[in-house]
Parts: structure tokens; sequence; C-alpha cells
């Protein structure tokens, strides 16, 4: 084979432009790696004929871990023999996204000797994305990673490497330590993330503020949204020096409050904060005169998914505010519940979300154990069909229980 | 598979992020008190110590090989005491305490070919999926149009000029890997054909029980072609979803002549104002045109600069288009309306006009 790149013109097309060039990054490691020259190859007849030349999946991975490996075969081996395997292999991340040089050199190197050189950082959900090794590469790559402590992530129908936002690291809004309880629940639940034993995938992505940076609201099984319980924390020094220069907190702060729980006299901002929807957009336009409550904690919502299969879903409130101390005992006795229920009577590949969606939400509540609250709902509903399940027994002339 | 290497280990989990953290972070962590954009890019967190935090927030690209990884960990050892970070829409973020080092590495990432932005009332990166480079279900590629519609709309990351925030995600097929369901503008990669099931090698490679319950519209039964066990498909139910193409290889759905992309609009994440929402359908196709896809990126600025004109300050796409209503945005938009933007899956009612309230 020769050490020469294909010819690509067509991609070589988005090697021009401001914005970052993947085309440019998969040449730069073509020049060690063969596999990323038949990667360009495979990719410029991807674009000539409209149509991608992967194979459907594989099941591959490393000795006695179920999922983090994704198996990937090119469709014209005959052409393209150094990708007639191409894994990826996801890794999971340090909470936040920290790094620092020596131990992403490391990385570097690893992935140099053993894979294709091209990495994702990061994939969607989170990890460190290694594009494109052997099978046989699959294992050596682990035993590297061991030594400089970076494990595999999840994959198919486990724990999925759960991901959080840079929390009280760097930010003044986080309402509890994000990346804290990312990394508490990722040990947790080393187990569930590296064998897949569920019905299907289950997300975790920790905010700390309805902000929502890490997107948790539309992507994770379990969404944990920092939230405070008190009053908005005011300067009103700092509110004046806003209003001095320039800002119109009348147009730009108040009449943009959802819930219409402020004002502005002119001198001096009021909150009534029993009305407070907590949505930040207030603390976002004024971060030096306003700030979240001081009782922080997190609220607990569940069931986000993309469409496939029943629609896409968005996380639903299943508690409202919780205080997210270490070790998060009832949290994590919560979510057990949920697992124990959704794996005993959930369908194959029927998402939590869609599993309430199917059984109720009011019988999940009733099966895990946990208290209807009017925070769960937009509304009440509005179709009579209700399954009642008390009734008056004749003859007794008593309420009866049932037992059922 | 390999045979397994000495003193292996398992489940020991990623690295405790504490070690990764510069020493002006920890010592003020959740000490912050506010924070500052400076410029695009560039922002600034003041603590209750008084300590501040400088961060340059530069595009990555999403792929990127080690090489470059290695260049950026040459900045951060030069200007950043040997650390940094990433975001969850693929930038890179240099993180220091001294403010001196802000302009020069600027200056050193923009020669790297690093975009500096992405932070306020600007395009944060795209987030995207794998597309041709890695997926065997995609319908469009991923990185091309993505590399494509930021090199047009440069400028809305580089600055800071629009009303609010805009996150636009593109997704490579319905399965959407990149979650673009919740973004002011996704676009989306479509198959517009049912599978073609190759009955000879079906019965060897997937379960049929399976393969009909996997079709949410119940559009694929059981049948016998040719003697061997196979399916069929009610090709009028198929919204081709190609959820059956995940649970079986032998029935593709991947189609160069119609094959191509949708694009969304109108979604948000974030609870400010108000409460997150999905995305909605505005352009049901456009065709796959690689390399550029210039029809996408038209398409798409076009939508950006229709909000950035129109939207009061601070409104997201699909607060403005809430406000102004869904006809008089298809109006200003240009876009025909057509019966595939009327749903017509679960709970499509509730997506109806129930009311009266109109405008002409």
């Amino acid at each position: 084979m020769s050490d020469a790149l294909p010819k690509t013109p067509k991609l070589d097309e988005l090697e021009k432009g401001k914005w970052p060039s993947f085309v440019t990054e998969i040449k730069m490691a073509a020049k060690k790696s063969p596999m990323c020259r038949d990667l360009l190859g495979q990719l410029e007849q991807s674009y000539e004929e409209k149509i991608g030349y992967w194979k459907h999946g594989g099941i591959v991975g490393v000795m006695g871990y179920g999922g983090g490996v994704i198996g990937r075969y090119s469709d014209l081996p005959e052409k393209y023999p150094n990708i007639s395997h191409f894994h990826t292999m996801r890794i999971n991340q340090p909470a936040g996204w920290f790094y620092n040089t020596d131990a992403l050199r490391k990385i570097c190197d690893i992935w140099e000797e053993h894979g294709s050189g091209i990495t994702n950082m990061h994939g969607s959900t989170g990890d460190i994305i290694l594009l494109g090794t052997t099978t046989d590469e699959l294992e050596p790559t682990f035993s590297e990673l061991q030594k400089i402590d970076f494990d595999i992530g999840g994959s198919g129908s486990d724990v999925r490497t759960p991901s959080c936002c840079c929390g009280m690291a760097r930010c003044e809004w986080s309402c509890y330590d994000t990346m804290k309880a990312c990394y508490d629940l990722t040990q947790a639940y080393q187990d569930e993330i590296h064998r897949p034993a569920f019905p299907y995938k289950f997300k975790f992505k920790f905010s700390g503020c309805p902000n929502d940076c890490v997107a948790s609201m539309a992507r994770a099984d379990m969404s944990i949204i920092g939230i405070w319980r008190d009053d908005i924390q005011v300067d009103r020094a700092a509110v004046t020096e806003y209003a001095k220069n320039g800002m119109d907190i009348k147009a730009d702060v108040v009449d943009n409050c959802p819930a219409r729980c402020m004002d502005w006299d002119g001198k001096e901002i009021h909150i009534d904060n029993q009305f407070c929807r907590r949505c930040m957009h207030c603390i976002n336009v004024m971060p030096k005169a306003l700030a979240p409550g001081k009782d922080r904690g997190a609220a607990i919502l569940l069931g986000s998914k993309a469409p496939i299969i029943e629609g896409a879903l968005l996380s639903s409130v299943l508690i409202p505010f919780y205080k997210m101390e270490p070790p998060y005992e009832e949290l994590k006795d919560l979510l057990e519940r949920i697992w124990d229920l959704w794996c005993e009577e959930g369908k194959n590949r029927e998402r939590v979300g869609e599993f309430i969606q199917r059984v109720g939400m009011g019988n999940f509540l009733e099966a895990i154990e946990l208290e209807p609250v009017p925070e769960m709902i937009a509304h009440p509903r509005e179709n009579p069909y209700v399954f009642y399940e008390e009734y008056f027994e004749e003859d007794e002339g008593e309420e009866e229980e049932s037992e059922s | 598979m390999a045979e397994p290497t000495q003193e292996r280990r398992t489940d020991y989990g990623p690295p405790h992020y504490e070690k990764f953290l510069p020493p002006i972070i920890k010592k003020n962590y959740g000490k912050w008190k506010y924070h500052e954009i400076l410029k695009p890019g560039v922002m600034v967190h003041v603590s209750e110590t008084g300590d501040k935090l400088y961060t340059v927030r530069a595009s990555s690209g999403r792929l990127i090989s080690v090489d470059k990884i290695r260049m950026y960990c040459d900045l951060a050892d030069k200007y950043c005491d040997g650390y940094l970070r990433f975001t969850s829409r693929h930038n890179v973020e240099f993180l220091t305490d001294k403010q001196e080092n802000i302009d020069p590495l600027i200056k050193d990432l923009q020669e790297m070919g690093h975009p500096v932005g992405g932070i306020g009332n600007a395009i944060s990166s795209m987030v995207h999926t794998q597309g041709w480079i890695h997926c065997h279900s995609a319908a469009t590629d991923a990185s091309g149009i993505v590399k494509a519609v930021m090199d047009d709309l440069i400028e809305y990351f580089e600055e800071m000029k629009l009303p609010g925030k805009l996150r636009i995600a593109l997704a490579c097929c319905l399965n959407m890997c990149g979650a673009v369901h919740c973004s002011d503008i996704a676009i989306l990669g479509i198959h517009r054909r049912p599978p073609k099931i190759d009955h000879e090698k079906l019965h060897k490679m997937c379960e049929i029980p399976n393969v009909t319950a996997s079709c949410p519209t119940a559009a694929i039964r059981p049948a016998t072609v040719d003697g061997k066990q196979s399916v069929e498909i009610i090709e009028e139910q198929c919204m081709f979803c190609a959820n059956c193409y995940t649970v079986c290889p032998s029935l593709p759905l991947n189609d160069p002549l119609n094959d191509g992309v949708s694009i969304w609009v109108g979604g948000k994440v974030s609870n400010a104002r108000h409460e997150p929402m999905f995305s909605k359908l505005a352009i049901p196709y456009l065709p796959n045109n690689p390399p550029r896809g210039p029809e996408t990126v038209e398409a798409v600025r076009g939508l950006v600069e229709l909000w950035a004109k129109n939207a009061k300050k601070y409104e997201r796409m699909g607060e403005w288009i809430e406000r102004i209503g869904w006809p008089r945005f298809f109006k200003m938009a240009g876009i025909e309306f057509q019966k595939e933007h009327i749903d017509d899956f679960k709970h499509a009612g509730l997506t109806y006009k129930r009311s009266t309230h109109l405008t002409y």
C-alpha cells in the first residue's frame, strides 16, 4: 500500500473556509495511519455516491465488559482493507471535561499506537470517542488505558456514561456540586455501565441550574437539574449600577419574567418570590446583581429521549426538590426502585419514559412508592376516564379500600 | 477476541476530576460570585476571594486528530499551566488567571484555524453525529454539512450580534444520537423510501418477532418468501423511521436518490423565560448535495437572519415564532406549507390550532 493520500476532490472542498475542517484533521492523522488513508478513500466515495459504506454494527468488546465498544466494519473491505475493522471505543471522560495536558498527551500516544489517531472531543453523550481501530487492538488499548486510570464508558442497553456541566468549578449558578454527584454515581454504577442488563439505554445528566448547559431536560432518562427554594439573592447596589450603566431593567428583565413576579420602580427591583418559577432569566441578565437563593438542591426529572421508538419526550418532574448531598442515598434508592420495575416490566428497547407513557404515571409512582404531587404535572387530566380503585361495597355502608 | 492482558483492572471508572482542576479552581470551587463576558469568546469569573478566572472558548470542530489535541496541550502548557477543558458543544476552553495571556492565546488559536467565540448572544458550535464517517444508518453526512453551515455562519460565532442564543444541531438519522429535537435549528437526516428487504439473508441475521415488534406503526408482518422465512412491509404505513433496520441489518433504507435532510426550528433546552420546547418542522426535505450542501447552508442562513432581524432581545427562535404565530413564520420565511408539516403520529390533535387566535 502506498503512503500517499487518496485523491479526494470532493472532500478537499471541505478544507476551505474558516471553520475547523474534519478533512484536514483526518489528513493529519493519515500521515501516520493507513486506516485514515482508507477512511478518506471510502468517505470520498460516499460523497460521490451519496451513501454511507459502513456495515451494520457487530458485537465486539473487551473481556468482561458488554458495552463501550461500537463494532464497525467497512462494506467495501477489499477496496479499503485498512478499515475492514473500524471500531469505536467510548472512554469515560473526567467530570466536567477538565484535563491536564499530561493525561491528554498519554491518551494521544495510546491512540496513535493502537488506533486511527482520530477522536471526537467529545461524543454526544460525553465520552472521549476514540474513532476507529481493529478487533485485535481493543484489548491492548484498554490495557494501556488502565495504566493511566481511564476506563471505558457505556453503550447498548446499559447506563450510558453520565455527564455534567462544570458546576461549582467555574459557575456561580450551580445549585449543587454537579461534578461530585456525577463522579459519585458513575462510580456507584460501574457494573450497570459496563454490563448491559436493561431493556434499553439509561442516561444521566447533571446540570447545576435551570439553564441546563448539558441539555439534561432533553437528553437524559434522569435529569438532575440544580434549583433553589428560597428567595433570589439581590445585591441592590449592583442593580442600581446596571441601571446606571444603561440597562433597561423593565424591558430586559421585568418584562421577560414568565411569572410576572417582578417590578422595577426606577430605583429598586421587587421580586415576589412565592411566584418565581426559577427560570434564571433575570439572573442571566444581571449576574452581578442577582443570584440563586441559598437553600439549594436539585429537581429530579425523568424520561427524556429522542424520537425512536414511540416519539421524543422531555423529562418530567419526579422530585421537585432534593438536597443533593453525598452519599445521595435516597436518590440511589429511588433509582434502584425505578430500575427494578423497568427491568421487570419494560419491553425490549423501551426507554423508561416510554414505559411510563405505557403504564401511566400514576401506576408508575405507586410501583416505585412515590407520592403524587402537583409539581409533577403541567395540569390535571382533562378526560374523565378515571380508573377508580376505591369504592363502597353493598351492605357494608363503609368505605372499603381496594387491596389491589 | 484478543487474550486479556495481565494485572487486569476493571470497573475503576473515570479518573477523579480533582486532579484535572487548575489550582485557581480548586481554591475557588463553589465560591464564584459572578461572571462577565469581556468580548466574543472570552469571559471572566470573579470569586468571593477576589480571584479572577479567564476563559477563552474556541471551536474544536469535534473530529480532531491526536496531533491537534497535542497542539491544544502545547497552548495549555504555554498559557494555562497545563490545564484545559472541553464543553458540551465540542468547544475547547482554555482557563487562566493571567489576563495578559488572553490576546496571545487567541492569536495562536486563530493561527491554528480555531475560531474563538460561541459565548453570549452567538451561535455556539453545532452538536452533531458521525454521518458517513462512522455510521451505518446515516441518511446524510454530518461533519461535512456542519462544516459548510458554520463556514457560512462564522460571523455569528465570532461576534455577539444576535438577539439571543442560537443553538444549531445536526443528526444524520432519526435515531438522533445528536438529540437535535430541542434545538433552535435542527438539521435532520431523513429517509423517504421503505426498507429494501434482503429475503436471502433476513432469516439468518434477524429474529423475525423482534423485527415485527420494532415497527411503531405495525407495518411489518412475518411472511414466507420463496420458501424462506422473512417479512413483508405495508409500504403505505412506513414512516421511514428505520427502527426495523436498527434491529435487523437486512432491512436497509439508505437510498442515494431519496435520502436528504429536513430542517426543524424553535426548540430549546434551557428553562430561561419559556419552558423547554421541541423543535418543529420547517422544511420537510432538502437534497443531499455533497460536499457543501448549498441548499441546506442557504436555508439555515435564511432562518438565522430572519430570526435575527425580527426577534426581540433575548427571544429564542421558538419564543419569537410563538409570539408571531406559525402562519406568519411560514410567510416571512417564504416556506410553502405542505401536508408533511401537519403531525399524524401520536397525540397529533394536540398540535392542531384549537382557537381563533389568528393573524391576517
